[in-house]
């Protein structure tokens, strides 16, 4: 499953580069990007453990950028 | 400026004001005489003005274990700098980091504007007809087979047929030509063009999510997913970069004070590190560099998938293309008249002969020969009739007229058996008179106007070199190769034998030149995929195209295939200059900051001075000129 989702208040160009980082090394990721000019953040997961890998995703970002917040709709 | 920024800029705005005045105290006052209060004051409250947001959050972020924060090493910097007795450099190097700052968070605020401005294409709202009312709603909520009304100056909201009205389209946003289109009832429409002067009624062919305006902002949305390979590796540069020049800091202030003692000189050289340690100028202009690129192609109808292809692009040194509906118009034309020299006619008398016969044919052939006998006077015809497969026998003016393919000739006797084909290019009518061979046309599918100066644009771009595939004959092929410049054809491929041939041209190149293929989108999806850039023109409507190419030209225009290689190329230029520049100028000032040469200043002006820098020249991307 892919999934895009947007960030608000990404501020920092080399911290969207560490929140990729982060995210692909999350067990179940096959792929993940954020971009920082577009503001966005795309996930590719398996399918069941996607709902985890979000939880985890949102964590990676708020521990590099903690004024980042993901809308998760 | 959003409310933030505003808010920044008054920080920095009051605390350059207090580091100014504080400039003109005395330099050197007596340690801990009045003086000496009143200036670390003055520039101790212009430090907490500029940054206590920065001191927060490094904090905030050693808390967490990021080490390697750019909030933490810049506080470091400069409470070191206020440590060692350096207060006007210490508040210096965070104003002026908050000053890049700013200035960052404006550019790149103005390039997605200016990119979103460009991609306004989504219609607000959709006016549909539900029982004998208007009314506005969201255009998901429109299904299909409802009616929909368009007004003057309207955005289109949703693919579809017009069922009354007829006006101009402006497809601008979509495909970059400014030409309005004109449509009447029974035409297509695409959602995103503008309704520039009649009233328009629209039954919807296709949901919201399935229209075309929602294909493309996807595609552009997505675009941003598929990153330049130089993008990646600025960014596993900068996971080593900053680790290296912090560990160098630790080093340099450590090592050498061990050995020479006088240590604040050697902390002050490691705290320029930490200032030079942060890849901001790379990790923002690379991406920017791109985004703007591909911003500057979407204004102009081509639509580039990612970043990766904006670069294989830049790199594309063998074209190949698909003749019929790419290089030509896919449309037939008289190209040639040749009258038989015993039958005493004109060229136009014979024109005129033929037309006159072909007149009854629906045969896209007989239609161009029609089409260019328009304007001279076609004379009577009796008796016509047309021999599917063959041609057109008629009676013009008391004489038996025969007008067709080879075949026709040879079964009336006109030619003998032996008779195979000619060499004249193209597709040849043959005619006859009476039985006699009175001469023939040839007609061919006419290139497009500007096909031959883009592909010598083309040449001149990256020397390319351009390959032709069609399935017509090998003679046709070669005429229509030479009159536009290309270089090599392969002629009388079936459908299949174009990926086969595709796949040859790829086996044979070197690796690091890239190959592109161009292509229609209908029927070449395969040889799309093959190609290191499948580009597909004239895809406005076509979803199988859109799907297939990776990079997407929405008009017709082969002139649009030069220019999408120019804005690669100079995204790509830009992209080089600013890695060389950036690394360049903080190399130099490492070294001169080691010895003893550079100071805070240097360092402020590699880091800041660098990605603003970098930054506008990223942002050149998006003016590519005409």
């Amino acid at each position: 499953m892919k999934k895009t989702f947007k960030l608000v208040d990404l501020d920092c160009a080399n911290c969207a580069a560490k929140m990729e980082a982060a995210i692909k090394k999350i067990d179940g990721v096959t792929n993940a990007s954020v971009s920082f000019m577009t503001q966005k953040l795309t996930i590719e997961a398996d399918d069941d453990k996607f709902d985890g890998v979000v939880k985890q995703a949102v964590e990676c970002v708020k521990k590099v950028e903690p004024d980042c917040t993901v809308v998760l709709k | 400026m959003t409310r933030k920024q505003k808010k920044l800029l008054i920080r920095i705005i009051v605390s350059a004001a207090l580091f100014a005045g504080g400039l003109f105290l005395p330099h050197e006052p007596e340690r801990f005489s009045v003086m000496w209060f009143v200036r670390l004051g003055v520039f101790l409250t212009a430090y907490l003005t500029a940054g206590y947001d920065i001191l927060w959050k490094a904090v905030r972020n050693i808390a967490r274990g990021q080490v390697f924060d750019e909030n933490f090493l810049m506080a470091i910097a400069s409470i070191g700098a206020m440590i060692i007795g350096e207060y006007s450099e210490g508040a210096a190097v965070m104003i002026f980091y908050q000053v890049g700052e700013l200035f960052q968070a404006l550019a790149v605020g103005k390039s997605r504007k200016s990119i979103a401005d460009m991609m306004d294409i989504n219609p607000e709202s959709a006016n549909v007809e539900r029982d004998g009312e208007v009314l506005e709603v969201e255009p998901d909520e429109v299904e299909i087979g409802e009616i929909i009304v368009v007004k003057p100056g309207e955005k289109v909201p949703l693919d579809g047929v017009v069922v009354f009205g007829s006006s101009g389209l402006d497809t601008a946003a979509l495909t970059g030509e400014s030409a309005l289109r004109d449509v009447t009832v029974g035409d297509e429409i695409f959602s995103g063009s503008v309704n520039a002067n009649g009233l328009l009624k629209i039954r919807v062919t296709k949901p919201y999510s399935d229209s075309t305006v929602s294909k493309i902002l996807e595609l552009v949305e997505n675009s941003s997913e598929s990153k330049a390979k130089t993008e990646s590796f600025i960014t596993r540069f900068a996971r080593v970069y900053t680790p290296i020049v912090v560990g160098a800091a630790v080093l340099l202030a450590v090592i050498p004070s061990l050995i020479f003692g006088n240590w604040s000189d050697w902390i002050y050289r490691a705290l320029t590190f930490l200032v030079v340690s942060c890849p901001c100028a790379l990790v923002i202009s690379v991406p920017l560099s791109y985004f703007g690129g591909i911003g500057a192609a979407a204004k102009r109808g081509i639509m580039i998938k990612g970043a990766n292809y904006l670069e294989t692009l830049a790199k594309a040194k063998i074209f190949v293309f698909d003749k019929t509906g790419t290089l030509t118009k896919g449309s037939f034309s008289v190209s040639e008249i040749k009258p038989d020299e015993n039958s005493g006619l004109s060229e136009n008398e014979l024109l005129n002969l033929c037309a006159a016969a072909e007149k009854i044919s629906n045969h896209p052939i007989a239609k161009s020969i029609v089409k260019a006998a328009e304007g001279i006077e076609i004379p009577k015809t009796e008796n016509a009739e047309e021999i599917a497969g063959f041609g057109v026998r008629a009676i013009i003016d008391g004489k038996e007229i025969l007008a067709g393919n080879a075949r026709f000739m040879i079964k009336e006797g006109i030619f003998g058996e032996e008779f195979n084909g000619d060499d004249s290019p193209g597709t040849v009518v043959f005619c006859a008179a009476d039985g006699k061979y009175a001469g023939c046309i040839s007609v061919s599918d006419t290139p497009k106007d500007n096909a031959k100066e883009a592909l010598a644009e083309l040449d001149r771009l990256c020397s390319a070199k351009k390959i032709m595939l069609t399935g017509d004959r090998q003679s046709a092929a070669e005429d229509i190769a030479q009159k536009l410049g290309i270089d090599e054809v392969r002629a009388q491929l079936l459908p299949d034998g174009k990926v086969k041939a595709v796949e040859e041209i790829f086996a044979a190149k070197s690796a690091e030149c890239a190959l592109a293929f161009v292509g229609d989108g209908m029927n070449d999806a395969p040889s799309l995929a093959r190609a290191d850039v499948g580009i597909a023109m004239g895809a406005l409507g076509s979803d199988a195209a859109i799907e297939a190419a990776d990079v997407v030209l929405m008009n017709d225009n082969i002139g649009s295939i030069p220019l999408a290689v120019r804005i690669s190329a100079k995204t790509r230029r830009i992209v080089i200059q600013n890695i060389v520049f950036a690394l360049a100028v903080k190399a130099a000032v490492l070294i001169l900051s080691a010895l003893g040469f550079a100071n805070m200043w240097a360092a402020v002006f590699a880091d800041v001075g660098v990605s603003v820098l970098a930054i506008l020249n990223a942002m050149r991307t998006l003016r590519i000129k005409e």
